[in-house]
């Protein structure tokens, strides 16, 4: 899936994600993939911090965490990658030291300031592909108008009080894109802060957005293509919803000559 | 007779999970009106800017046609993380 050396799985390496090797359909392909697979995540908060916890765990190559913030208090209850010992440092450097120590195999990139868009666009284009773990709708618009300019996949999660929300927009496959979705929504823009969240709900969403990144990367299992999953964590139910393409869409629309 | 359904945060605020319209109802924002009309609550957790819809499971816009039997879901759009 990229340019760069492709790298074979070492015997310790083998031995390691056994585990995941066995599952029948994944195998050492699966596993090779995942090593030599480069992903970009937007935001290490509490989707971020799940997300990148299971992919180094699993075995993922190359990670680039983009984050401008600094650890808070108010952060511990669910972003869990970083430590009472972390307050006030930045998020991508107390990240990777947690991360590091749960696999020194992966190489983690870290960028502490906000990206410029052409920083971005390089970025997405430098890596596989893209998981939206940000916080607002503005960010999660922009990313989708970058990756699908770069045909990069895009796992876009979400969660506020006890609900959650995730899908993934493959230009490959000629899936409807974020902007599809969210043109439905309206100007409000809840985030955690004003209007809470449980600790495990945003690990939950944050765990799948990992697990749909090891799926479009290794080509194991269905992908959440062309629909979109909403978790109510109140009576522990998913709800799947179909979504079609907007001909129209700005981003994605076979309208606009996409 | 329409079904129309509330998923998560509206069914918590809306006190109800289901129900059945009978008068007949041509578009999502003509069911979207006939709800709205129920109270204030409705009315505000039920506005275009508030809450998604999906018709048979699928999202839908405004003008999304209903019909007899149709299975309507509304939903909160999530941003957060």
């Amino acid at each position: 899936m990229n340019e760069h050396e492709n790298r074979t799985l070492s015997q310790q390496q083998a031995l390691r994600y056994c585990r995941q090797i066995l599952l029948p359909g994944f195998d050492l392909d699966g596993q090779e993939a995942l090593l030599n697979a480069r992903v970009l995540q937007i935001g290490v908060g509490g989707l971020g911090c799940a997300a990148a916890q299971y992919l180094v765990a699993s075995g993922i190559g190359n990670l680039t965490l983009v984050d401008d913030d600094t650890v808070a208090l108010t952060n511990l209850q669910r972003q869990i990658l970083h430590t009472e010992q972390d307050l006030g440092k930045l998020k991508c450097e107390s990240a990777k030291q947690s991360l590091t120590s749960l696999n020194s195999d992966v190489d983690i990139q870290i960028h502490t300031v906000r990206m410029s868009e052409p920083e971005l666009e390089q970025a997405v284009a430098a890596n596989d592909i893209v998981l939206d773990c940000t916080d607002n709708l503005e960010t999660r618009n922009l990313l989708n108008t970058v990756c699908w300019k770069n045909q990069k996949a895009l796992i876009s999660g979400a969660a506020i009080r006890m609900e959650g929300q995730i899908s993934s927009f493959v230009p490959q496959h000629h899936t409807p894109c974020y902007q599809c979705l969210s043109r439905f929504f309206g100007e409000q823009n809840l985030s955690c802060v004003e209007s809470g969240i449980m600790s495990p709900v945003v690990g939950i969403i944050g765990a799948m957005q990992a697990l749909e990144a090891i799926k479009l990367l290794t080509g194991f299992g269905e992908p959440l293509t062309a629909k979109v999953l909403l978790f109510d964590a109140i009576r522990s139910e998913w709800q799947t919803f179909a979504l079609q393409k907007d001909p129209q869409c700005p981003v994605c629309g076979t309208e606009n000559g996409h | 007779m329409i079904k129309v359904l509330f998923f998560a945060q509206l069914k918590d605020v809306l006190g109800t999970g289901q129900l059945e319209i009978d008068e007949p109802i041509n578009d999502v924002a003509a069911l979207r009106r006939t709800l709205q009309a129920r109270g204030e609550l409705w009315s505000e957790y039920l506005s275009a800017q508030r809450a998604l819809v999906a018709v048979n499971q699928t999202i839908a816009h405004e003008d999304t046609r209903i019909g007899p039997n149709d299975e309507v879901a509304f939903f909160p759009p999530v941003t957060g993380g």
